[in-house]
């Protein structure tokens, strides 16, 4: 039966295939006068043939219009929900004193890496500087950080239970795999240019396609998380009667938390590379003053800037990543606890 | 009606079981159906009775399917074919919340490489069980530190497992198990990862923690002294067939078959054979020279007055408790057990 199944889908896909050959044959404009041509004349054979030609561009940018058309105010909600988050949590930001905003960062990086001095103080001379470069960076600094924060709340609201669902189902994990292997080579500007068309310019198409871009690390590695979970311990958490929900909760999350930590860390890296990429269509923060020196072929400018975002990165990448060593150090079943 | 019963248990691992029924049934071995189907038989209609307050021990080698029988028993496996009886419920047909209930309720379980919550201090972790079944705190915490003064682990409720040795973890496991307050113990190769010196100390420990609390245990292990030292009955696996059952001197005196035989070829007898076992009732013996007899306790193992018999090459005159004498031991008696078939 199993093997049945196999040959049927195999047929459905050969006719599928002869299906795209036909019709992409019949919308042909430069096709030959008569099919009868084709087996006259071989002359088709040496060089590819203008009417073998799949019309996807075509049928692309009809989807897209119809969707546009049809289905504009879903993404309009979209769009509205987005921007007012970003607007509250920038202009809150931008209107509170700077160095209000740099002890809150410190105060963050201090609890968040186990209150250990030395990731504490080089996490807020890093942000010192971010403005010390340039007192404009400061303002810009804050756009990017929170076009940034928009989309990795995106990702791990989205990302993390998609991983959690794929730990347990392997069919499921089958299907998500090479969706994420296409999130992760098909090339940012594919997804940003349809981006705009669906939200505008501006900060919404940014935050979706570094959403697209950043979220697969944070989906593979809180799958792997949970899938590394030692499975007598996940098999003594059964056999004292835990149910599915218990389980997840009490056992595998709080064991698979340094992984998923760690995608989260992935996710923030991936998703600010992606926020500079993302100022070509027109996203303002540090990305434009990148874009600016490199137009203006003003190398210090250029540098001055990507200086600054090195400098968000350190930051950015050091909270998240002492979190997760923090967890670590405390879940690791083999090694002892230094004295 | 014994407390549990296994009845013709089947366990195929693969990926179409149940086709590959007819064949198991048939008699296939094990390598060939590996070979034609890429199926591995797990169990082999094993059927199995356990009493009630005793200790049954499981023994076989790696890949026998030891593991695998007592996951049967709290259902972390699903047998492909055969039914659990437990106190004559048939907990195949129980539904999943049943299940958790009676995993919270009745049955404990003791792993190999300790499975403890790492996330998890060791009261917490000997609380688990009592959190399942929705104990309060105070509660849990109470019953937690009565269990950890037990097994002996005061003053080290607060740390985390990583923090103590092997034979400590396995404690805490001990521990968490006797708190549910189950009236069933699984115990899965529970004393392989510990060194000899502390496993044969926690050997102590559960015999004595089992003299008052009289739990059905099954333990498995791959270790024939541990099981001779902690068994009222052994059952022995090869290759997920149940070769033989029985009392540990049936399985040392009268081993079924060549791999028992085996497994027995280099234990030392007059380690675990008691003088009642060997003993000729006293209205069976007649003609012994009653000059030169030595008192011998009836549970006392032979290894343990053989020295003084050699020495003064006495016959043995074998008591009860209160001094009653029970029957006799002669040269004969002991060579014909001390010597290996």
């Amino acid at each position: 039966m199993f093997k049945d199944k196999k040959n049927l889908f195999n047929l459905s896909l050969l006719g599928i295939f002869i299906w795209l050959l036909i019709s992409s044959y019949n919308s042909s404009k430069r096709k030959p006068e008569t099919v009868g041509e084709l087996f006259k004349d071989f002359s088709w054979l040496s060089d590819w043939p203008k009417w073998l030609d799949l019309p996807l561009m075509p049928w692309i940018n009809k989807m897209f219009k119809a969707l546009n058309e049809n289905y504009g105010f879903i993404f309009e909600a979209i769009n509205n929900v987005l921007l007012a988050m970003l607007m509250g949590l920038k202009n809150f930001l931008v209107q509170a004193p700077w160095p209000l905003v740099i002890i809150g960062v410190v105060i963050l990086a201090y609890f968040a890496s186990g209150k250990k001095i030395k990731t504490t103080v080089s996490v807020g001379f890093c942000t010192f500087f971010i403005g010390f470069l340039h007192p404009r960076f400061w303002d810009k600094a804050i756009e990017t950080t929170s076009i940034m924060i928009i989309s990795i709340f995106l990702c791990m609201v989205i990302g993390v239970p998609i991983g959690i669902w794929m730990s347990r189902a392997n069919k499921v994990r089958e299907k998500i795999l090479p969706i994420l292997d296409l999130m992760q080579t098909i090339p940012a500007f594919v997804y940003l240019i349809p981006g705009i068309m669906l939200f505008g310019l501006g900060a919404v198409p940014a935050i979706i396609a570094t959403f697209i871009y950043a979220v697969p690390p944070l989906v593979r590695l809180t799958d792997l998380g949970i899938r590394l979970v030692d499975t007598e311990v996940t098999e003594a958490a059964d056999a004292f009667g835990a149910s599915k929900k218990q389980k997840l909760w009490g056992v595998q999350i709080p064991l698979a938390l340094p992984n998923i930590m760690q995608g989260v860390n992935q996710c923030t890296m991936m998703a600010l590379s992606m926020v500079v990429i993302a100022s070509m269509i027109g996203t303002r923060g540090l990305g434009d003053e990148v874009l600016l020196g490199l137009q203006q072929l003003n190398v210090g400018r250029a540098a001055e800037a990507g200086i600054a975002i090195v400098l968000l990165a350190i930051v950015l990448d050091r909270i998240t990543q002492s979190y997760g060593e923090t967890l670590q150090e405390r879940n690791s079943p083999a090694k002892k606890v230094k004295e | 009606m014994s407390k549990i019963e296994i009845k013709n248990i089947y366990k195929i691992f693969g990926n179409k079981p149940q086709s590959i029924m007819p064949m198991v049934k048939n008699g296939g071995t094990k390598d060939d159906i590996l070979e034609q189907t890429g199926h591995t038989i797990g169990l082999d209609n094993v059927s199995l009775n356990i009493e009630e307050g005793e200790t049954f021990v499981c023994m076989g080698l790696s890949g026998s399917g030891k593991s695998t029988l007592i996951r049967h028993i709290n259902r972390l496996i699903d047998p492909t074919e055969g039914e659990i009886h437990i106190d004559g419920t048939n907990i195949m047909n129980c539904t999943s919340d049943q299940l958790i209930d009676w995993r919270r309720n009745r049955i404990s379980m003791v792993f190999q490489r300790f499975g403890l919550f790492p996330h998890k201090t060791v009261m917490q972790n000997v609380g688990y069980g009592l959190e399942m079944q929705g104990k309060s705190e105070n509660n849990r915490d109470k019953i937690a530190m009565e269990k950890i003064d037990a097994v002996g682990l005061n003053g080290f409720e607060n740390q985390f497992p990583n923090q103590l040795s092997g034979g400590m973890q396995q404690r805490v496991g001990l521990a968490r198990a006797l708190a549910t307050n189950s009236d069933i113990m699984l115990m899965d190769e529970a004393f392989s990862a510990l060194d000899p010196l502390i496993r044969s100390d926690m050997q102590k420990q559960l015999i004595d923690l089992q003299s008052e609390l009289k739990k059905t245990i099954i333990f498995i292990t791959h270790d024939l002294d541990e099981s001779l030292r902690l068994g009222d009955h052994i059952g022995i696996l090869n290759a997920g067939k149940l070769v033989q059952v029985g009392t540990p001197i049936d399985i040392i005196m009268k081993p079924a078959d060549d791999y028992v035989k085996a497994f027995v070829k280099d234990v030392n007898r007059a380690r675990v054979i008691k003088a009642k076992i060997i003993m000729k009732n006293s209205n069976e013996v007649n003609g012994i020279d009653k000059s030169n007899l030595v008192k011998v306790q009836e549970d006392q193992f032979i290894e343990e007055f053989l020295p003084q018999i050699v020495c003064s090459s006495a016959n043995c005159e074998v008591v009860d408790k209160s001094g009653n004498v029970k029957g006799y031991i002669t040269n004969k008696e002991l060579q014909e057990t001390l010597t290996k078939s």
